[in-house]
């Protein structure tokens, strides 16, 4: 906008300078809308100067005029350009020594769409685009060489792919990363599919199916769970997880006692002497008879039915021929019958069977034995469930039909409960007197015990005064534990100022050591005052100085036990003395080994201070006396400490830099030069342990074995020793563990193809990852 | 690009706090994991365990002094075997199964099997006094009179190693179950403590101050408990060297051993006493005593039964003692009621896994730690295992020539010619180097001088 505006400007300018060149003017208005499109006001001026080159003849004035206008402009400071004479070589100018308008200038569209304004005959669509066009001062640059242009499309083609394939890289390091991989990776699981996954994928296409699906879905009827129908699976949601478990247990318990009962049953029908089953037709028999007593009395309708029964066998015993001597049997006993006395008593005996079984019920009683007797013929007689039945009623196995009518039942159970009353409810009568008769045995017993006790207590004091001595023995040892706790107090302090002139010593001895070694005669000196220090040692102090070099450890580990416990020890262990006399029980079960106890018994260590064990100890210091056996562990143990040492070497040259000869020692500054000194060595695991002498000797056998160089991806020992901490083999783990720890990384299944990785896995991956994540992260944070 | 990636990784590494690998990440949380669910697993299966307590073939190593012994199974109380062998008996030792056992007779070391009849005499072994045998390692440790402390593989029948301990008559020995590390008792109060892999003694502790009567070491490997000739019962906590209790036993203890579930039992004379619990609680009188006919020779424990038995004067006395033998044992590891077939296919896998005698040292643990022993040492090592240096250099003996050629002044220069040929390369090339260096450090001093052009009136003497 802006070049429009001093366009304007110049135009006015003009205006005012020419009101004579009207002509000018009004030809002009073109040529400066023409120019229009140029920038520079000079361009303008250079317009009227050629018009006025081009119109020569116009005369003096004109010249003069025109002069005048180059003064005033002049003064304007703006400089004019000289054309129309060549004076210097220049590049716009023409060989007519015309200047061509604007030929330095490029063609601007401003130059090519002037005319467009006016004509109608472009669109006004166009002339907008075109106008758009000319205010964008963007310009279009030059295409690219060939090189570059590929350089950008393999770039962009690059990081195309790049994106591709990132998208690849969460399964990838997830797989990397996995466990185990089992290839082909999208195996579906082998074995049985659910019922419901194949029948959701089934629709009912024919008429008659979709007639049997309309009838089942109008009855509530499972159709794609086919395990159970909505009311089941309401039952199922209404039983809690303990019902469940109790229910369970119940069915367990009835299935087992069911199994329990079919075996004996079998077992018992196994059997084949007669006599047996013989005797056990009559106990069972009369324990019928005795129940149906009671329910005669009890429950009329329940011994009704079981006349009827008994008579529906009678009739059936009737109308078959089982005991009617018509068998292959009883034919061939027939034959027999002329010489064998046995085989007619077995007919004779059928027959009276048959009797038996078909006589009228006269009396209930008889009645029940024979019917008794033929049921038990079969197999699983149903009183025995029956009476089963009645105690356990809580059995859903026991009782017989499960859905029928349960009110009623449980109100007949409850009649056959107290039917049995006699049977169960005297049970209990006797329990109970049994009980009580078991609690008067036990008042009885108690009070024969407490009078054993009592006897034997006296029994005891009797003895006790006979062994007096050893009772006077404890009390004395007693009665010394204070003093022989200060003893140890004052033996401890003099140990603590014995070790510490010990270790002071030491310390110098060290010190000079470091200093001159060549001042070996002061070092055997102190050697030998040690030496004599340690001769008064015992191995008691031996154990008190590691408790004290124990102490003076940093970490500091256990003070206490050193005196304290000692002292604590004791009277606990007459605290104990006495309280056993008290309770006394123990002493009474094994009252002969008490008699040979008072040699047995070790006493704690302390007690042995007392007078006769000060004795025994002299006795035991004569008897070695020669071997001072600390003193030389002692010994060794400096051996020992000082083999492992470093040596400071001596390189000193007698006469090199100095006078040399006898009598003339090298000067102290030379040796200081000359002295190697090596580090000292870490420290040794017996430092805190006066008693004890570790060899720090390296195991090289065990070296062969171990591994030497840190595996690749452990940054520290500790990490790899962490890993290969736990055992992996059979011998120490559950099998589970082991199949756990030694899974091969990578699993393929025998003869299938392993196909590269589809896009569809990405994005189910991408999901499963996204959860997988998440629930990684739930474990790691149940984890801590 | 890749030698980028290196320097960027290891500026990485300086600079940072070290970012751990995600492989190595990985390692440590799935063995951390593994581990975790090994221990979770087997405290599971312990408590499936039977509480019950298991019955084994008498173990029973009798010392006695006649030269008759017999060999009875405890648990069906049948005699073996019983020979007559016609010396004096020192101890008798199991093998790794009940068809073998040692025997150390007056001198030489005897093997026979359970029908008596004599299987090896080894003539390596003499003068043996006390023996041990390591059921893992196949090892039969056997200490002499002659302070000799010998193994004998019995898997291959070879000496393993034969260690002069320079102490005296070893009447004294126990094993460490935990670490099969043999415990001697010494007559100068020590107890020093052995693995067939060092000439010296692993440790050596002051425990009493007179003669050590005996010596054992609890199933864990954890305390230790001696006797001595100062009548003293001393328990040490042998993991870290250090006493834990003192008693003094009035006539002192001449025989001790642990059972299983860690009762003590010392033979003081004729008497027998046990004691519960010695190492916790300060016990001030036995759990049970008994008196036998005459003094006592030897005792053991009967794994997986509540048995003690007691070799004394006047014979052999098993005594019940409740709560000494372990209820629950594994039946993988030593199985009570093992038939003939089970036995033979754990013989097996017992030689299939056994532990070789390198592999023997205080920590057992040893064998999982990372070796930091410097190059040097290792390399000594390998020389001592190899018994020559395998690095070491052939010495360059020049050839014989004839015609006056191998005059001593020409072998020299033969010699000469070869000498130090491997280091020749590396010296030719660092002098080079150093030349260059010399050469370029001489190019930049005259660019200077010429650059400054400032010529001292003494530059004229330069060169």
């Amino acid at each position: 906008m802006a070049k429009v505006s001093k366009k304007k400007v110049s135009k006015k300018s003009l205006k005012k300078s020419s009101k004579g060149t009207a002509k000018i003017a009004e030809v002009k208005p073109d040529v400066v809308y023409d120019d229009d499109g140029d920038d520079d006001e000079e361009g303008l001026y250079n317009a009227d100067e050629n018009i006025t080159s081009e119109e020569d003849e116009d005369g003096e004035d004109e010249r003069k005029r025109h002069k005048l206008l180059e003064a005033i402009s002049a003064i304007g400071g703006k400089r004019k350009k000289k054309l129309g004479e060549r004076s210097e070589a220049a590049v716009q100018m023409s060989e007519f020594t015309v200047n061509a308008e604007g030929e330095g200038d490029k063609v601007d569209l401003s130059d090519l769409i002037g005319t467009m304004e006016k004509t109608s005959a472009v669109p006004a669509k166009a002339k907008k685009q075109l106008k758009n066009l000319q205010r964008s001062t963007k310009t279009i640059e030059c295409p690219l060489s060939k090189q570059e242009s590929q350089r950008i499309q393999r770039d962009v083609a690059f990081q195309k792919a790049a994106t591709e394939v990132t998208r690849w890289k969460g399964i990838i390091k997830q797989n990397q990363r996995a466990e185990q991989l089992i290839f082909p990776l999208n195996q579906e699981p082998s074995g049985p599919k659910p019922m419901e996954r194949v029948v959701t994928g089934w629709k009912a296409k024919t008429p008659l199916e979709q007639e049997i699906f309309a009838l089942l879905s109008a009855n509530k009827q499972p159709i794609h769970d086919p395990v159970l129908t909505p009311t089941e699976e309401a039952s199922m949601r209404a039983m809690s997880l303990e019902e469940a478990k109790i229910r369970r247990a119940e069915l367990q318990k009835a299935r087992a006692l069911q199994s329990y009962y079919e075996s004996k049953a079998r077992r018992e029908r196994k059997i084949k002497s007669k006599k047996y089953h013989k005797v056990q037709n009559k106990a069972k028999r009369k324990d019928f008879v005795k129940q149906f007593d009671e329910m005669v009395r009890s429950d009329p309708a329940a011994a009704l039915d079981e006349l009827n029964k008994m008579e529906l066998s009678r009739m059936q015993e009737r109308m078959s021929l089982k005991h009617q001597n018509s068998g292959k049997w009883a034919k061939s006993k027939a034959i027999m019958a002329k010489y064998d006395e046995g085989a007619r008593k077995a007919m004779q005996q059928q027959l009276e069977v048959n009797k038996e079984l078909t006589q009228k019920l006269v009396t209930s009683l008889n009645d029940k034995e024979e019917e008794e007797e033929e049921e038990e013929a079969e197999v699983l007689p149903d009183f025995v469930n029956d009476a089963e039945q009645g105690l356990d009623s809580s059995n859903p196995w026991m009782r017989g039909k499960l859905s029928e009518e349960p009110t009623e039942k449980e109100i007949s159970d409850t009649v056959v409960l107290k039917a049995e009353g006699p049977g169960a409810g005297g049970n209990t009568v006797v329990v109970v007197e049994e009980e009580e008769e078991e609690e008067e045995v036990e008042e009885t017993e108690e009070e024969a015990l407490l009078r054993e006790f009592d006897s034997r207590r006296k029994l005891r004091q009797a003895q006790e005064t006979d062994i007096i001595s050893a009772d006077a023995e404890e009390k004395k040892a007693e009665a010394g534990d204070p003093d022989t706790s200060d003893k140890e107090e004052e033996e401890l302090s003099e140990f603590t100022s014995l070790f510490q002139g010990m270790a002071d010593s030491r310390r110098e001895a060290e010190a000079e050591q470091a200093e001159a070694a060549a001042d070996a005669s002061h070092t055997d000196t102190s050697a030998q005052l040690e030496e004599g220090l340690m001769r008064i040692r015992t191995l008691e102090d031996v154990e008190l100085l590691s408790q004290e070099a124990a102490d003076e450890a940093p970490v500091q580990p256990q003070e206490p036990p050193a005196t304290e416990n000692l002292a604590s020890a004791t009277p606990k262990a007459g605290k104990n003395r006495k309280r056993k006399r008290g309770i006394e029980l123990k002493t009474v079960l094994t009252k002969e080994a008490k008699v040979i106890q008072v040699p047995l018994a070790p006493t704690v260590e302390d007690t042995e201070d007392s007078d006769e064990k000060l004795d025994q100890r002299g006795l035991i210091r004569e008897a070695f006396a020669g071997d001072d056996v600390v003193s030389d562990f002692l010994k060794d143990k400096r051996k020992q400490e000082d083999a492992g040492k470093p040596k400071v070497v001596d390189l000193t040259l007698p006469g090199w830099g100095e006078w040399g000869g006898t009598n003339l020692k090298p000067s102290r500054n030379k040796r200081r030069r000359f002295r190697i000194k090596t580090a000292p060595p870490p420290r040794r695991k017996d430092q805190h342990l006066p008693s004890v002498i570790v060899s720090e000797k390296r195991n090289s056998s065990i070296s062969l074995h171990q591994v030497n160089s840190l595996p690749f991806p452990f940054q520290n020992h500790a990490q790899f020793e962490s890993t290969i901490r736990s055992p992996l083999g059979r011998t120490w783990n559950t099998e589970r563990t082991v199949k756990k720890i030694s899974k091969p990384k990578v699993l393929t299944q025998l003869g299938a193809i392993i196909e590269p990785m589809a896009r569809e896995e990405l994005m189910k991956d991408k999901k499963q990852a996204s959860t997988g994540n998440t629930s990684i992260v739930d474990s790691r944070k149940r984890n801590h | 690009m890749c030698c980028h990636q290196l320097t960027s990784h290891s500026f990485v590494l300086l600079v940072q706090p070290r970012r751990q690998h995600y492989k190595l990440k990985d390692m440590i949380t799935r063995s951390e994991e593994a581990s975790e669910m090994a221990q979770k697993q087997a405290a599971r299966f312990d408590l499936l365990l039977p509480e019950d307590a298991g019955f084994l073939e008498g173990d029973e190593d009798e010392d006695t002094p006649s030269t008759l012994y017999k060999n009875i199974d405890l648990n069906s109380k049948q005699l073996m075997c019983e020979i007559n062998v016609m010396e004096s008996v020192n101890d008798v030792k199991w093998l790794h199964s009940e068809a073998m056992y040692a025997v150390a007779q007056k001198k030489w070391l005897h093997i026979y099997d359970s029908n008596g009849i004599e299987l090896h005499c080894i003539r390596k072994f003499n003068d043996v006094l006390r023996m041990q045998f390591l059921p893992y390692h196949f090892l039969l440790a056997t200490a002499s009179a002659t302070s000799f402390l010998q193994y004998l593989d019995v898997s291959v029948g070879k000496e393993v190693a034969a260690i002069c301990t320079k102490t005296g008559r070893l009447d004294v020995m126990c094993q460490n179950p935990h670490n099969a590390v043999i415990h001697l008792g010494h007559s100068n109060g020590t107890v020093t403590l052995w693995s067939p892999n060092q000439k010296e003694a692993l440790v050596k502790m002051l425990c009493h101050q007179g003669g050590v009567r005996s010596v054992t070491v609890d199933k864990t490997g954890t305390y230790m408990v001696t006797s001595g000739m100062d009548k003293k019962l001393k328990v040490y906590d042998i993991r870290a060297f250090k006493p834990l209790k003192s008693y003094f036993l009035p006539a002192g203890a001449s025989c001790l051993s642990l059972s299983q579930r860690g009762l003590l039992s010392a033979a003081t004379g004729d008497i027998v006493q046990v004691y519960r619990d010695v190492w916790n609680t300060p016990v001030s009188k036995p759990y049970m005593a008994h008196r036998v006919q005459r003094t006592i020779w030897g005792m053991n424990f009967c794994p997986f039964e509540d048995v003690l038995g007691v070799g004394h004067g006047e014979g052999f006395t098993s005594m019940l003692i409740p709560g000494a033998g372990e209820p629950n044992f594994d039946g993988l590891d030593a199985n009570p009621y093992r038939s003939a077939k089970q036995r033979q296919e754990w013989e097996v896998k017992a030689l299939l896994e056994k532990i070789q005698p390198e592999l023997i040292s205080l920590d057992p643990t040893e064998l999982g730690q990372v070796d930091r022993a410097t190059f040097e040492q290792r390399h000594q090592d390998r020389v001592k295992a190899l018994g020559f240096d395998p690095l070491a250099k052939e010495k360059f003996i020049p050839k014989y020539k004839k015609k006056g050629r191998s005059s001593t002044g020409s072998v020299e220069r033969r010699k000469r010619q070869v000498a130090h040929e491997d280091q020749r390369d590396v010296i030719r090339k660092t002098a080079e180097d150093k030349m260059k260096i010399e050469k370029e450090r001489k190019k930049r001093e005259k660019k200077e001088a010429v650059l400054s052009s400032q010529r001292s009136a003494l530059d004229r003497f330069k060169k």
